[in-house]
């Protein structure tokens, strides 16, 4: 009896009659039904997200209720509230093993050379939106203007979240496609989107691209963000890490 | 509204023990998931909320925990009986989905007996079987998809992108599917107190059940021991009840 859940637990019941009387199993068949449309769904999901997102693109606030519409990012974060920055009272540190440890304000960045990208962005969880436009502060040319003494091998990156930390090596940190953002989806950097100034790692998952970003810090070595904490690779190459086959970025 | 009065005197066993408890750890365990997931997920309340190293251990372990309840429940008889009527559609049961009438009751001529549900449903209508299986099928699909999602190593990436839009939508589809499904519930107090203390009066089943009630009347289940032909009068069980036994449609 243990073994048939949806079928009969009634011993009377055995004659041919009685079992058309019983009725067809019409719950089993919705449930087997559904797995199958699950797995269907499941192989095919991928194409239908597109559709789906193309679709709703055009119905402006949607975004805020159903995920992957709107612009396609999905707000993720550590902590339960975000204290606000403004571009007016926004500054951002510079310091550890540096020649000239330095405080920038919105307009210190803007006075630096400019860098546009438009790569896609990649989440580690799955989601990924194409073609994102990208503007600000390459980050080597930001190293270049305080100084990377020869004793750095690192760079720890923190958010004034408070405690949303990341990290990159200092050849990684060198790289041209990693920005101080500033700009984003053709406008200044939203607050849900970790403004008004974030990092963008371009080749990596989306949680090397720490939102929220208030201190840089030359170090010695790697110190392990939050996520690498927890499991996460530290190297987060896109298609090359945490067991993922992504297409790169 | 069930009659207070004499002809609601016993009450009916509905649901055992058991298949209470299976009932109430489930709701439990699915509104966490479906709690935590809208924080999770809906863009604007996860901006609100934040705090994703909480709240998405939370949504995983309750998820994981949600089919226990129910395959612990298989070892209760009562509650692999009830899977058995949810599981079958009668002839009833397709003339209740076509009759635009299905939730009206007919009163007896004779001023005598209990107002009766124009169709004889079983212990269970059309509706809540549907509902059942749906959310079986929908808690199947969501573990699957769940831990595809949960151990992504394993899975090509087209996959991983395909659950995740299975998991995303049917989250929704699923919370309609509840929300409608407290919404009945909310609406009829005698299904509430069936699932909170287990019975139901007669005049509830007789408007809401007629068929599970014969099925009870035919089996002399009944602590009054009446038929709904005949007012009931304060007496025990009638151990001789001829009608006894009739084979249990069931």
């Amino acid at each position: 009896m243990v073994g048939a859940p949806w079928g009969c637990s009634n011993g009377n019941v055995s004659n041919e009659d009685a079992r058309r009387a019983r009725g067809a199993p019409v719950g089993r068949r919705v449930v087997l039904g559904m797995l199958g449309l699950g797995a269907a769904g499941v192989a095919v999901g991928t194409s239908l997200q597109r559709g789906v997102n193309s679709a709703l693109a055009p119905v402006g606030q949607i975004g805020n209720v159903l995920p992957g519409a709107g612009d396609g990012f999905r707000y993720y974060s550590v902590v339960g509230g975000v204290p606000r920055r403004t571009a007016a009272d926004y500054k951002l540190t510079v310091g550890g093993l540096v020649r000239q440890p330095q405080t920038f304000t919105m307009a210190d960045l803007a006075a630096l050379p400019q860098t546009r990208l438009t790569r896609d962005f990649q989440c580690v969880t799955g989601w990924r939106v194409p073609e994102v436009m990208w503007a600000g502060v390459a980050l080597p040319d930001l190293l270049d203007v305080v100084g990377v003494s020869g004793a750095a091998r690192a760079v720890r990156f923190t958010s004034f979240d408070g405690v949303y930390t990341e990290s990159l090596t200092l050849e990684q940190a060198r790289r041209r496609d990693v920005l101080v953002a500033s700009e984003m989806l053709g406008g200044p950097v939203t607050h849900d989107h970790g403004g008004p100034v974030r990092l963008f790692v371009a080749p990596m998952y989306g949680y090397k691209s720490l939102k929220w970003l208030g201190g840089i810090e030359l170090t010695d070595k790697v110190i392990t963000g939050y996520w690498e904490r927890r499991g996460y690779d530290v190297d987060a190459w896109v298609g090359r890490s945490n067991g993922r086959d992504d297409a790169p970025t | 509204m069930p009659l207070r009065d004499r002809r609601t005197e016993g009450m009916l066993e509905r649901f055992s023990q058991a298949e209470r408890w299976i009932h109430h750890v489930t709701a439990l365990l699915m509104l966490v998931c479906l709690v935590t997931a809208a924080l999770l997920y809906v863009p604007a309340l996860s901006a609100a909320v934040g705090r994703r190293d909480l709240i998405k251990p939370l949504h995983v372990y309750a998820g994981f925990a949600l089919p226990v309840p129910v395959l612990l429940g298989l070892l209760s008889r009562a509650f692999r009986a009830d899977l058995s009527r949810f599981n079958r559609f009668d002839p009833a049961d397709w003339e209740w989905l076509q009759r635009r009438d299905r939730r009206d009751v007919a009163y007896p001529k004779d001023g005598d007996g209990l107002p009766r549900g124009v169709v004889p449903i079983g212990k269970f209508n059309p509706g809540q079987k549907l509902n059942a299986a749906f959310t079986m099928g929908a808690i199947l699909v969501m573990l699957g998809t769940g831990a595809i999602l949960t151990f992504p190593d394993p899975w090509p990436d087209r996959w991983r992108t395909g659950a995740t839009f299975m998991h995303d939508w049917l989250f929704l589809i699923i919370l309609v599917v509840t929300l409608g499904h407290l919404w009945y519930a909310a609406r009829d107090p005698g299904a509430l107190g069936g699932l909170l203390t287990g019975r139901v009066d007669r005049a509830w089943a007789a408007r809401h059940h007629p068929g599970w009630l014969d099925e009870h009347e035919r089996a002399g289940e009944i602590a009054s021991g009446n038929t709904p032909e005949t007012p009931p009068k304060r007496h025990p069980e009638n151990p001789d009840n001829p009608l006894k036994t009739r084979p249990n449609r069931s």
